[in-house]
């Protein structure tokens, strides 16, 4: 991966980014969780080989955080778009 | 051996003995351990050697030492931050430095001293603490300043010319470099000669779980049964933890190394350099090894990239400005299991029999034989030893890390 769209620039070089890690579902309902899974969601990583839906930070540019589908295995990115909120988390 | 190596070039009827045999896969091990890289080996040799337990399966994706383990730029230290750390890693230092007595197998370790430039007061204060913290755990570690360090190492810039000048450094003279492939294939020779299998180009695709205990493991081979499986696989840990349900705080990235064409000795002390993140050592052969730290973004790619190579290129020169006619020759990726908190992850998991040796990151060469030897007793015992107690994965649900950021986080 040499280029990444940022959905605001276009493709620009992707040294201009910051990668964020993958998106990971937040405990919908912060205080009722228990702490078990405070750590899962803080600490534990899918980590996955293949499409993975993930953050990135145009760094050098238009300075928004924005989510990308890239294969992790050859780097090549299907899309990257704007992050919307989940329907109504239940 | 040189002259058993020409007689048996001349002797064409007489095949050379092998390193380590085939196998036909058995139905059934009593371990099974997956991954040969230089871990998964060592801790059958262990499992063998210390507990009579040779009823042992190592299974390779690929051929042994295609991961991490013939990969590395193979530094060896013990001048960790943590206590544990230090204690963990030393008696791995400890064992390296015995192992070609015990192989009868030249390893080509060479002890070279082991130097952590500081360029910030930040950092020299984060090598005070460090020095403090390894000499309490009996590890020869000191604080030096530039005009000692010009005297180690002649080629190196240490006046206020560079942007970043060089403040002090902290020394290790036990730290060193070994053969990393003599080792994955000593480990091999040995655990093969005692009984245990290995098995190539067989690869995991499932595990079977059946009320909470691991029972076996489904393969290209077909289905294996077994009493323990081992996760011994890095970069590729998340993939089988998976398998068997488990969750791991890790995530791969890719760690870029590269060497220059055959130099004169010029270099004879290892050179790292924690705010530029680059590291030097010269080979026997000569050549420079240089590497940096992981990629900017987590992948299972291991291209390298132009961006890797600049980035070193241009911090090296401000270390040695005499490299700049020095020619790359070869440059080359590995995958690194990283942890949040820069320690290795080993022992027991919440599926019983189901055991792991992962979160090497940077720097798990190192720590090869006390990681097998110590994985070996928890196999043998059921009982995490005191030593890789503090690496348990549950200590991430009791709040319990081990942070090794400061000492870690460059990358060897
Ligand atoms: C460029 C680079 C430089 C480094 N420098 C240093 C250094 O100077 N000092 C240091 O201490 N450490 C260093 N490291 C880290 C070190 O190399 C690793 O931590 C260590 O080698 C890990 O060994 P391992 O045996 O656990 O894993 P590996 O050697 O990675 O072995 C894992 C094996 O698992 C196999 N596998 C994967 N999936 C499957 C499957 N489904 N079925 C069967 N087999 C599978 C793989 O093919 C691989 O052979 C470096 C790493 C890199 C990449
Ligand atoms: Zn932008």
């Amino acid at each position: 991966m040499v280029l990444l769209e940022c959905p605001n620039c276009g493709a620009r070089n992707v040294a201009e980014f910051r990668y964020g890690g993958e998106l990971k579902p937040r405990p919908a309902q912060p205080m009722a969780g228990s702490e078990e899974s405070w750590v899962d969601f803080v600490f534990m990583k899918q980590n996955k080989l293949g499409l993975q839906a993930e953050w990135w930070y145009h760094r050098a540019g238009c300075g928004i955080w924005f989510m990308a589908e890239r294969h992790t295995k050859s780097n090549q990115v299907v899309k990257t778009y704007r992050w919307q909120p989940a329907e109504k988390a239940s | 051996m040189s002259f058993k190596l020409i007689s048996q070039a001349l002797n064409r009827n007489q095949p050379p003995p092998r390193m380590w045999r085939q196998h036909p896969l058995k139905d059934r091990y009593d371990v099974v351990i997956i991954g040969g890289g230089a871990h998964g080996l060592a801790c059958a040799y262990y499992l063998a050697k210390e507990h009579g337990i040779t009823d042992v399966a190592i299974l390779e994706k690929r051929y042994i030492g295609a991961g991490g383990s013939g990969r590395n730029t193979t530094i060896l230290r013990s001048n960790y931050l943590t206590p544990e750390g230090v204690r963990f890693y030393d008696e791995s230092l400890r064992l390296y430095h015995q192992m070609a007595l015990e192989f009868d197998y030249n390893v080509m370790f060479s002890k070279r001293g082991h130097l952590t430039l500081a360029h910030s007061d930040g950092a020299v204060r984060t090598m005070r603490r460090r020095a403090e913290v390894n000499r309490l755990q009996g590890v020869d570690s000191r604080l030096i300043w530039p005009e000692q360090l010009k005297a180690l190492c002649p080629p190196l810039d240490v006046s206020e010319n560079p942007r970043h000048p060089i403040q002090a450094a902290l020394f290790h003279p036990p730290g060193g470099v070994i053969r990393h492939d003599a080792v994955v294939w000593g480990y091999a020779h040995h655990a093969d000669r005692m009984g245990a299998e290995i098995h190539q180009l067989t690869e995991v695709s499932g595990i079977r779980v059946e009320k909470g205990k691991v029972s076996g493991v489904e393969t290209n081979r077909g289905y294996i049964k077994a009493g323990t499986v081992l996760n011994a696989t890095a970069g590729w840990c998340s993939t089988i933890s998976e398998m068997a349900g488990v969750k791991l705080p890790v995530t791969t990235f890719p760690l870029q190394a590269c060497v220059t064409e055959p130099l004169k000795p010029f270099l004879d002390v290892i050179i790292v350099s924690g705010s530029l993140h680059v590291y030097i050592s010269q080979s026997d052969r000569g050549e420079l090894v240089m590497g940096a730290s992981v990629d900017p973004f987590a992948s299972y790619s291991m291209r390298g990239s132009l961006g890797f190579t600049e980035g070193l290129a241009g911090h090296m020169l401000e270390l040695f400005p005499s490299l700049a006619n020095a020619r790359l020759m070869r440059q080359w990726a590995g995958l690194c299991d990283m942890t949040p908190d820069y320690s290795p992850i080993m022992g027991f998991t919440p599926v019983d029999g189901f055991l792991v040796d992962v979160g090497w990151g940077t720097y798990g060469f190192k720590a090869t034989p006390s990681s097998g030897k110590r994985m070996a007793e928890l196999i043998a015992t059921n009982k995490t030893p005191e030593l890789i107690h503090p690496f348990r994965l549950s200590r991430f649900y009791e709040h319990d890390l081990v942070g090794e950021k400061g000492a870690a986080s460059v990358s060897n």
